[in-house]
């Protein structure tokens, strides 16, 4: 077993990042239009490492984690517009707490509901449940109706660069944490059980595991994160609107995490900056085009090639292949 | 003193009648066996003492507390264990988290704790590796605790399922068929481990068997099921060359 102190390490990393970009960003090395999209890469990596959570590592597909992240979006976004009496950072910090309750309550409670369906049924059953969530945020009152909700006072505020260094600030600062905790999650005895009502949710209740309370919990859980990244989509883009969380997020998010590989984080990560950031990078580089295609080509080739990668490849094939199947046939 | 006991247990699925008016009484300490031929009703009976399956008439007692119509989590957490015949490892899992997960209760630090990584956490989860790595040398499994249990062979997953039902502390143990698809070196130390285990850890160990020198040489009693009616009941080696017996194993 690891030491406390060696599992902090990837923290000290992560500090040490924070510090190469913060410098990068200063020193205007990074071209403004990515510097815009930081924020977005840290939302949507608490969002796929959240979504991970339930799919990768309770065994459970959600089609509906848009849902949580708009819940997040509306009641942070609500508090930071109308909650002006209080200064900006701690209304952030009120916005973070009320999104989590919030999402955390409404993603037990949904949970609870349908915590008889695995598998397909309860997939279908979230997927109209982030439909759901999209047309009740329309009528209540305050959130904009179908035009949205305008106006939001964004984190970014200031001159370039140091509006966007004030924005990747506070987010990465809440996606480190975010992580910090999912992790830490699956490392106590909590995620044990998590991963035991994966493989085998019988066998878990026997060894005395409350299996219909362990899905509730970890899916609520899930839900508060989500909640939380919503309030940085929010904070980050000044309106939000019904139309930002249809279920092509959610099917976004869950490419991520099967692309990164479920019950793997640091897989969730790498995943989500490559395709939020690929479309851009592609775009700038359209005169290197050929040549990226070659370079991949020839990796490609030479990763082919090479008998460790192969057995990497089929591993990772056959673990997604039995993933895939378990899920489908909701892991009895 | 007794340990379990059964009064009239059965259940039906639809029209058939899978254990019918079961009686059993098992002491503390003892290692009983359970046999039958195949679809005689043995995993049902299991089935039924651990709650998989409520049962449509009669009751089961442990230590003279009802328990019939409980739910699995309840029953583990009143002191039974079991393994599965068909093996149900947490097989994405290393062999050590699966008996960690045995261990789940062992440990109180609430999730927030385990959250924040706070002292008791550590303190707890040092304590749970602690005794992890006992139950797995118990069972010669403390070299492979890394490994990912799919990848332990046949014979070793069934010793982690024993393992990891141990871990829960339970006071009546629950083995069905446990050296099924072993060879007869294994069955032989399988056996040394399960007496082993009964002497070590004061435990109460009702078993499943269709290996007959398995049964004879560790059950003092054993209870012969055939299509879910008791056949005969008594001292292993009475039993075993009860003529009734021994029709009902080669079909006449
Ligand atoms: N869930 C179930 N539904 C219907 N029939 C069942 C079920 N479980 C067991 N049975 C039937 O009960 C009988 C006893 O099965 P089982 O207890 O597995 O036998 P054994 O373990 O002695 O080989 C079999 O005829 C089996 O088909
Ligand atoms: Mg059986």
């Amino acid at each position: 077993m690891k030491t406390r102190l060696q599992r902090l390490l990837p923290l000290v990393w992560a500090i040490a990042l924070f510090g190469v970009i913060l410098l990068l960003m200063v020193t205007k090395v990074l071209p403004r239009s990515y510097q815009q999209m930081l924020p977005t890469i840290c939302t949507y990596i608490i969002m796929a490492v959240s979504l991970n959570l339930v799919v990768g590592f309770l065994g459970d597909l959600s089609l509906g984690h848009a849902a949580f992240y708009a819940i997040g979006a509306y009641v942070g976004g609500m508090i930071l517009r109308y909650m002006t009496a209080i200064p900006f950072g701690l209304r952030m910090i009120v916005a973070i707490v009320a999104a989590a309750v919030v999402a955390f309550g409404v993603g037990a409670a949904f949970l609870y509901l349908v915590r008889k369906l695995r598998g397909d049924y309860l997939a279908i059953v979230t997927l109209a449940f982030g439909e759901f969530v999209r047309s009740i945020v329309k009528i209540i009152p305050g959130t904009g109706g179908s035009a949205g909700l305008t106006d939001i006072p964004t984190i970014a505020a200031g001159a370039f660069p140091a509006k966007y260094i004030k924005a990747f600030s506070w987010s990465y600062l809440v996606m480190i944490l975010c992580i910090f905790f999912i992790v830490n999650l699956i490392r106590s005895r909590h995620g044990r059980a998590i991963m035991a009502v994966r493989d085998n949710a019988i066998a878990a209740a026997s060894v005395g595991i409350n299996v219909s309370r362990c899905r509730i919990v970890t899916f609520a859980i899930a839900a508060l994160f989500a909640g939380i990244a919503g309030v940085l989509y929010a904070a980050n883009t000044a309106a939000v609107n019904p139309a930002d969380f249809d279920y092509n997020v959610s099917i976004e998010v869950l490419v991520m995490v099967v692309l990164g590989g479920m019950g793997n984080i640091g897989g969730s990560i790498i995943a989500t900056i490559i395709l939020v950031a690929l479309p851009k990078i592609l775009l700038d580089a359209a005169q290197y085009r050929l040549l990226i295609y070659a370079v991949a080509l020839i990796a490609m080739m030479m990763l082919n090639a090479n008998p460790r990668f192969v057995s990497f490849k089929r591993r990772v094939g056959e673990k997604l292949g039995a993933k895939f199947k378990s899920l489908r046939k909701g892991r009895a | 003193m007794v340990m379990l006991e059964t009064k009239n247990l059965g259940i039906s699925f639809g029209g058939l009648r899978a254990v019918d008016e079961f009686n059993l009484t098992v002491n503390k300490g003892q290692l009983y066996g359970l046999i039958g031929p195949n679809g005689a009703g043995k995993t049902t009976v299991f089935n039924l003492l651990t709650g998989v399956y409520a049962p449509t008439s009669g009751g089961f007692f442990l230590e003279g507390q009802s328990l019939a119509g409980k739910s699995p989590l309840e029953i583990n957490r009143s002191g039974i264990a079991r393994t599965f015949q068909n093996i149900r490892l947490f097989k994405d899992m290393s062999v050590i988290d699966n008996v960690k997960v045995g261990l789940h209760n062992a440990a109180r630090y609430s999730l927030f704790e385990g959250l924040l990584m706070l002292p008791r956490y550590a303190a707890e989860e040092a304590a749970l590796e602690k005794r992890a790595r006992e139950l797995l040398r118990v069972f010669d499994l403390d070299g492979e605790r890394e490994y990912l249990a799919s990848n332990l062979p046949y014979g070793k997953q069934r010793k982690l399922e024993i393992a990891r039902a141990l871990a829960t502390s339970p006071k009546l143990l629950l083995l069905d068929e446990p050296a099924a698809g072993m060879n007869p070196n294994e069955t032989a130390e399988l056996m040394e481990t399960i007496r082993f285990v009964r002497d070590e850890f004061d435990m109460t160990i009702l078993l499943i068997e269709h290996d007959m020198k398995l049964v004879s040489g560790i059950c003092e009693q054993v209870t012969v099921l055939n299509f879910g009616t008791t056949l005969a009941q008594g001292e292993t080696s009475a039993v075993l060359s009860d003529p009734k017996v021994v029709r009902a194993y080669l079909g006449e």
